[in-house]
């Protein structure tokens, strides 16, 4: 795009593409501003005009609120840290060679195909089920008693459905970092008497910085609106409900949609929030 | 010290045999040139050395001690790799610092000793940059630096200017010459070209296939090379190898470097006519067709010799420089 003539040329192409890609992301964005300042509650008189700050105020005092955004930030930290720390061990195992490779590294990406609602279901129907699920089993064979796992550690449980779908994605990203260090680097540490602790440490984790920060950023994007998961298990019960759960409730629930789309507004404003401290702490790792 | 002694060591991948038992001695101080053409086992044989290959076979020992199951770090050497294999995140002072911070030594005597390295090495004013911000020489530098303070036996270099361009490398070879006056410590050196093995080494062990074709000194190999595959591969331009009939000679093959045919215009044992013709100034290399013979003959001549391409020239090898081989390109004295 040199000269000045392509470059209109250019613009005048990429323009619908544009307009497409800003109406799609404007039109619900207004729209959920226009409704957090309106009474609307669809069972109950409809659309009742403009009461300014008031969704606003009454989403953010009510006792749900802070707990909801707590909830959220444990289970996005708490998925991180397991699928990075595994991840980056997996990746590692599945870089050696090994008889059967391909088939294990299917296996290993199997669960991302898994749709989170049938994951979830899964996990609450063989795995968690207090009386029949295979954990319960497990602790029966040791002669404990089965942990009622999605409500007295719900949080636990649902880290871990969460953390089971997205280590793959995980997995798969360090995988290619992994196989993309320079082998002799590894070797001339080898001969620099550097133990697989120190050459671990000071060779493979640098070089996997960047994309530590790839998954962090892009799992981070994702798990901020984990829903699937908390509804097919909890239903938001046992301290699981999430900011996203909350709205749901908010809209469905309670059949107001005004005080969801405030909560919207918040959600964002949040995203927003943890979006900067990222960036902050990983970011320096994309600068090339 | 740095002796280094193989013994019958052999290596094979599955059922490929890349270097069937061989016997090699490396004395103290040495400057060993490993050289032959790409897939001779040369680098292979190094990284047996070094100890990131396993031998298949045999023992080697250095300073007399068995050495063959030694992890790499204990061996006591230094590696210097084709990729400079730098560490991209650290600075030149920790890449150079890292194996001395792996063996435990005290900062006082690590700052000490990366000064000497840089100092010697002149990178002293490129200390704290990342190797990503350096030229191919600088990196190089620092690739030698970080082997330098280990103080190792022996040093090991796989194709190490095989990445720089012509006029760094032979800057680099004087330096890695000197380095080896100075330190008088071991050196292994492996390579593709001739000219690096001719002009660095002490003792030359040409490879082919994994075999030790000859062993000996520069002059040694290209006075007396051994069979006809050290005769065409050191020396440059490469030796004129014709069969023995066409030079009135019972040998097999008849050999002559292109430095020791004389040239006339009037007579001579070979009739040729005077094709491709190279002038470097200095000397000039003419390509020779003659009727008879498959291949052109390469003639080293003086460098403002008048001849032009189509002119036809008489060549008469110098008898005292002849070389000959038998039917399985061995020489025959």
């Amino acid at each position: 795009m040199a000269t000045k003539q392509s470059r209109s040329a250019a613009r005048i192409m990429l323009a619908p593409a544009v307009i497409l890609l800003l109406g799609w992301m404007l039109v619900p964005l207004v729209m959920t501003l226009w409704f957090s300042f309106r009474q609307y509650l669809p069972l109950r008189g409809g659309d009742q005009g403009f009461v300014g700050f008031d969704n606003y105020i009454r989403f953010i005092s009510s006792s749900s609120f802070w707990p909801s955004v707590q909830t959220t930030l444990i289970i996005v930290g708490g998925v991180l840290a397991i699928t990075v720390v595994l991840g980056v061990v997996l990746a590692l195992l599945l870089d050696q060679p090994m008889w059967g490779q391909g088939i294990v590294r299917i296996l290993v990406i199997a669960p991302f195909f898994v749709m989170p609602t049938v994951s979830a279901l899964v996990w609450k129907n063989m795995f968690m089920d207090p009386v029949n699920g295979l954990f319960a089993h497990v602790w029966k064979f040791f002669g404990a008693t089965p942990v009622e796992w999605l409500s007295q550690a719900s949080m636990q449980s649902i880290i871990m459905i969460v953390s089971w779908q997205w280590l793959p994605f995980a997995t798969l990203i360090l995988l290619t970092a992994v196989q993309s260090l320079d082998s002799e680097q590894l070797e001339a540490a080898e001969m620099d008497g550097a133990p697989f602790r120190s050459r671990f440490w000071y060779l493979i984790l640098p070089h996997l910085a960047r994309a530590i920060t790839i998954v962090v950023l892009i799992q981070t994007i994702f798990l901020l609106s984990i829903f699937a998961e908390i509804f097919v298990t909890t239903g938001g019960a046992f301290g699981t409900r999430t900011l996203s759960y909350l709205i749901f409730q908010r809209v469905l629930e309670s059949q107001n949609i005004g005080l969801g789309s405030a909560g919207g507004v918040y959600a964002i404003i949040l995203a927003n929030i943890v979006a900067i401290f990222l960036m902050r702490i990983v970011g320096k790792n994309l600068d090339a | 010290m740095g002796r280094i002694t193989l013994d019958k060591v052999a290596k094979r991948f599955g059922d490929v045999e890349v270097i069937p038992p061989l016997d090699l001695t490396i004395e103290d101080g040495e400057f060993v040139v490993f050289v032959g053409p790409s897939g001779c086992g040369k680098s292979t044989l190094l990284r047996l050395i070094a100890g990131l290959e396993d031998v298949s076979a045999g023992q080697i020992r250095i300073n007399g001690n068995d050495a063959t199951m030694t992890p790499p770090a204990k061996r006591g050497l230094a590696m210097v790799f084709q990729s400079y294999a730098l560490y991209p995140h650290m600075s030149v002072r920790k890449n150079i610092a890292f194996p001395l911070k792996m063996a435990g030594v005290d900062q006082a005597t690590q700052d000490a000793k990366i000064e000497a390295a840089a100092k010697a090495l002149n990178l002293t004013a490129y200390l704290d940059r990342r190797p990503g911000q350096l030229s191919g020489g600088q990196r190089q530098r620092v690739a030698i630096g970080r082997a330098i303070v280990r103080e190792p036996d022996a040093f090991l270099f796989d194709e190490p200017l095989s990445n720089l361009d012509a006029a760094l490398r032979v800057n680099m070879r004087l330096e890695i010459s000197e380095l080896h006056n100075t330190l008088k410590t071991t050196m292994i050196y492996v390579t593709h070209d001739q000219v690096e093995a001719m002009t660095m080494a002490d003792k030359i062990v040409v490879l082919q296939a994994g075999n030790i074709e000859q062993v000996g000194s520069p002059l040694e190999l290209y006075h007396k090379p051994r069979n006809a595959f050290v005769a065409g591969f050191i020396g440059s331009p490469k030796m004129n190898l014709v069969p023995g009939s066409t030079a009135n000679d019972s040998s097999h093959t008849f050999g002559i470097r292109p430095e020791h045919l004389d040239i006339s215009d009037s007579e001579g044992l070979w009739h040729g006519v005077v094709g491709v013709s190279e002038h470097l100034g200095s000397d000039t290399f003419l390509r020779v067709t003659v009727p008879g013979m498959e291949e052109h003959l390469t003639v080293r001549a003086n460098g403002d010799i008048p001849l032009r391409h189509g002119d036809k020239v008489y060549l008469t090898p110098q008898a005292d420089k002849v070389h000959r081989f038998d039917s399985k390109g061995l020489r025959i004295e």
